[in-house]
């Protein structure tokens, strides 16, 4: 698992996705390395989220590849790029509702259930071996439950006293803030090698923002590598070591935070588009969701121009 | 029997035909109410059927001539399908995507009750009003009354495609089709639209019920389920709101199932309908005139389910509970009383098998009385047929049915929603269709008769303790099986999946080795509790376990609260119980069921010891 620092993880080539004549994603490249945090920003609509979907599995692209970690991952299934190490948030939050916020978190520990789903997996005996090892429950079994958990209240501890003391509520009870921090809580217990977080500080008030930048430069600080998307570029400039600008499923720029926001390029993208949603408004009106396009009504003022300044 | 000449083919073809315009009737109704609501409509069928039970009063009561007939059903079904969008499906806009779906299903269970309460279960004949010259065409022959539903079919799709393409109110229902929110943000009055689209869905599907009346001389209260399904089906292979698809899926239908028919006779008639169905599903889940790749017709997020804070039963009262359940029979003597808490606790057995499914892993599942079924068959067999002892024969259904019940719905798990709901109800007629038709294992119609009771050393358990002690005891260690599971991470893994696939997905939780896992262990419960039943009762047939079997089930557990083992059991012992002790005549049973499934629905959705 050790690999040199600047080892690409992720490499996504020419990617490609369709939906009727519409290109949401058009011939994308982009490289993450090891250790890396990347933002990818760019107007709503530009196909940020698409691209996370794409990545993780969850939608197939049309024409490209995705490697992670030197293998060809292209069409592979959400679930096993999750056993590879990828995790990712979700732009609106998907917590699972009705299990408790301890429950969320160990859900996302599940790729690493080894005692209860052992290995070589097999067809038909694998899943009764599972079930039989959860009635059963023997030692070894009880004492991963315990570990997991043990783990899930260090992950849950990083939020400070957001969620510990909300441990055992259901998730829908909690505030839209807290279900964004248990959704990196989720996603932190798969113990991820690449995280992807869609606007993890959308709908957060300024301090709350603060408090998430202050959490993902921690994780970066530990060495995860990070593939962000943000439309708060303050956050995108204090925290990238890169930043992609994606417009109309395409990349216009990519370079260093500074460089990326003084590139004429975006500036017209940006301007082309107005601005950008969630942005402008520190109290976060959360952004638009897929399907309203390049225009939004929220943020008057080019976001570029502002960050750049 | 295979006919030769070409006259036979050509009336198998007109029949088809025929048949393909009635049920396009039903499915052209069922895809505009899919276009503006997303939502199968389950009652549709009942619609028809009511169609049906107008145009034979307006015939043999009232005397009024045909046409006159036509468009007093057209108007009354129109109004009863105002009444259900207003009454049963508005109010819970706003619900989770579950709500209307269960709704429907109550609001048909009601419909079929009260026509069986008012004009009998019996079928009845309405009288003929055609002309009986039939024309001769290259062998075959074509009747008036093909001719009438073959213009009654072109004549309604001529006008509805007028109304969509040319009226206001119908570019409203497309605008509203394509996309709702935006239809309403340009000034569209939704609710009028669903009005509109139920009015005239359920005119058709009224009119259809007519015609089949009037085609096979006969109908009954019960004769909407089936035809209900077979407009899904038709609507699924055109692609769910997909008008026009809808009508060459109803006629592609027809002829499948006249086609069938001629090739192996009446009773398979069904099957290939329902096994068309499930190919259809698991292959082009978008029909088969989807462009590829189309968007998952549901949204991807929202949820199914409504958040809830479940009832926790504190340890000692479930012990203390269990323990009074057990000493009952000690204080109570009546063997009538016994009996009947013996009977719900088997059935409870089946609420904790679907409590699992359709509450912890939220595949709500309609076909679930064939589980019963083929663990009461699997018994049966083993013990008359293969000399299996009782003991013995009982687990064995149980793995049986968990072996056959998760290899039937497996091709379903990649469905979500509705459809699961469909393909379930499909698989359960499947089972009873199977059952029907393979006399050599089942002795088909004739049912099992003689079946051996439950005997320890040779003495047989039959007396009024142990009808209740036997299901009792094995009703406890099952939930507390099931307790202990959902106890493990195996709960969490299945309530992840039921709260939201795409992301446990996304955790690595591999749904269909879940959903497998689930109806195995709900095969299990399930079939240990069909085998119980067979032999208690000592006679079983394919009427044992019929569907609305299944939708009892449905209401215990929702009743109990969905996911949650107490609470199965709760339901069970109140809806088998209660109408047995206060002596509620039978008839009325199932329609008490079904006001009770709509009044949970709209306001306890939760039940009463919560969603787990
Ligand atoms: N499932 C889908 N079907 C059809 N079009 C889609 C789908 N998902 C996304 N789109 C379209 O693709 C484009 C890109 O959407 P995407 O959600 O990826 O944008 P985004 O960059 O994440 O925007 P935002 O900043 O608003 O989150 C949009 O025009 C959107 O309408
Ligand atoms: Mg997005």
């Amino acid at each position: 698992m050790t690999s040199q620092p600047g080892k690409p993880l992720l490499e996504v080539a020419g990617l490609t996705r369709r939906f009727g004549g519409l290109t949401a994603v058009n011939g994308l490249d982009l490289t993450v390395g090891e250790g890396e945090l990347v933002s990818v920003i760019g107007p709503n609509g530009a196909g940020k989220t698409t691209l996370f979907n794409l990545i993780a599995g969850l939608d197939a692209p049309d024409a490209g590849a995705v490697a992670f970690d030197g293998r060809d991952v292209s069409g592979l299934p959400a679930e096993r790029l999750a056993a590879l190490g990828l995790a990712r948030t979700f732009q609106h939050g998907r917590v699972f509702g009705n299990l408790s916020v301890l429950d969320n978190v160990l859900v996302g520990a599940h790729t690493r259930l080894r005692a209860v789903r052992p290995r070589p997996r097999l067809p038909l005996l694998g899943p009764l071996a599972e079930l039989a090892l959860a009635l059963v429950r023997p030692a070894p079994v009880r004492a991963e439950e315990e570990r997991l958990r043990a783990e899930a209240l260090e992950i849950v501890a990083l939020f400070g006293e957001r969620l510990t003391p909300r441990l055992d509520q259901p998730a829908h009870s909690l505030s839209y803030a807290n279900r964004r921090r248990l959704e990196i809580a989720r996603a932190l217990a798969l113990r991820p090698r690449l995280l992807l977080l869609d606007e993890p500080t959308a709908g957060m008030n300024p301090t709350e923002t603060a408090e998430m930048l202050a959490i993902i430069r921690s994780l970066k600080g530990r060495g995860l590598t990070i593939l962000l998307i943000e439309h708060k570029l303050d956050l995108v400039m204090q925290l990238s070591d890169r930043v992609v600008v994606m417009d109309h499923g395409a990349r216009i720029a990519e370079g260093l935070p500074a460089a990326v926001a003084a590139d004429p390029a975006v500036i017209e993208a940006y301007l082309g588009h107005k601005a950008v949603g969630g942005l402008a408004e520190p109290d976060g009106a959360e952004p638009d969701g897929a399907g309203q396009g390049g225009g939004n009504q929220h943020g008057e003022r080019p976001v570029v121009a502002r960050a750049a300044r | 029997m295979l006919p030769t000449s070409l006259g036979p083919w050509l009336d198998y073809t007109i029949n088809g035909l025929v048949i393909g315009n009635i049920y396009a009737l039903l499915a052209v109704g069922l895809a505009l109410i899919f276009g503006v609501s997303h939502l199968i409509n389950f009652a549709h069928g009942s619609v028809y059927m009511v169609g049906a039970y107008i145009g034979w009063l307006c015939v043999t009561q009232l005397a009024l001539p045909l046409p006159v007939t036509f468009v007093v059903v057209a108007a009354g079904c129109g109004l009863l399908g105002v009444v259900i969008e207003r009454v049963g499906l508005r109010p819970l806009r706003e619900a989770p995507r579950i709500a209307p779906l269960l709704a429907t299903i109550g609001l048909s269970v009601v419909m079929d009750q009260t026509a069986q309460l008012l004009f009998s279960p019996d079928p009845r004949a309405p009288p003929t009003q055609l002309p009986a010259w039939r024309i001769a065409v290259g062998g075959g022959s074509i009747g008036a009354l093909d001719l009438l539903i073959a213009g009654v079919g072109v004549g309604s799709a001529a006008l509805l495609y007028g109304f969509l393409r040319f009226t206001r109110l119908g570019w409203a229902v497309r605008a509203t089709a394509l996309d709702r929110d935006a239809a309403r943000q340009c000034g569209v009055d939704v609710d009028k639209v669903n009005r509109t689209v139920f009015a005239i869905a359920s005119a058709l599907g009224g009119v259809s019920g007519l015609l089949v009346g009037m085609y096979y001389n006969t109908i009954d209260p019960n004769m909407g389920f089936q035809a209900g399904l077979k407009g899904i089906v038709a609507q699924l292979i055109g692609g769910v709101g997909n008008v026009p698809g809808a009508i060459a899926g109803s006629l592609l239908l027809g002829l499948i199932e006249s086609y069938g028919i001629a090739l192996f006779g009446t009773s398979y008639r069904n099957l290939f309908a329902f096994v068309a169905l499930i190919v259809i599903l698991v292959l082009r889940p978008n029909g088969l005139f989807a462009r590829a790749r189309r968007l998952p017709p549901e949204p991807l997020t929202g949820t199914f389910i409504a958040p809830s804070r479940p009832v926790v039963l504190p340890r000692w009262a479930v012990w203390g509970l269990a323990a009074a359940a057990l000493a009952l029979p000690l204080a109570v003597r009546q063997p009538y009383l016994l009996q009947t808490l013996g009977n719900a606790w088997l059935f409870a057995l089946l609420a904790l098998s679907l409590t699992l499914v359709a509450g912890t892993v939220g595949q709500v599942s309609l076909g679930h009385a064939g589980l019963l079924a083929i663990g009461a068959y699997a018994s049966a067999l083993l013990t008359l047929d293969a000399g299996v002892p009782v003991l013995l024969a009982v687990p064995l259904a149980g793995l049986v049915a968990a072996t056959l019940g998760t290899a039937l719905v497996y091709p379903a798990f990649r469905l979500r929603g509705h459809y699961v709901s469909i393909a379930t109800l499909a698989v359960g007629e499947i089972v009873t269709l199977v059952i029907l038709n393979w006399e050599s294992l089942t002795r088909g119609p004739i049912g099992v008769t003689g079946i051996p009771p439950l005997a320890v050393a040779g003495t047989p358990l039959v007396s009024g303790q142990w009808v209740y002690w036997v299901p009792l005891v094995v009703l406890l260690a099952l939930a507390a099986v099931q307790s202990r599971l959902l106890d493990s991470h195996l709960g969490r893994t299945l309530r992840a999946i039921r709260e939201d696939d795409i992301a446990a997905r996304s955790y690595g939780v591999e749904l269909d080795r879940y959903k497998a896992l689930a109806f195995a262990v709900a095969g299990f419960v399930a079939g240990i509790g069909g085998a119980l039943m067979a032999h208690f009762y000592s006679y079983i047939n394919h009427e044992t376990f019929p569907a609305p079997v299944s939708m009892l089930a449905l209401t215990m557990v929702i009743l109990g609260g969905l996911g949650n083992v107490a609470g199965a059991v709760l339901g069970a012992a109140v809806l088998v119980g209660l109408p047995e002790l206060f002596r509620a005549a039978a008839e009325y049973r199932m329609l008490i069921y079904g006001i009770v499934l709509l009044l949970l629905i709209r306001f306890r959705p939760q039940g009463l010891l919560g969603t787990v």
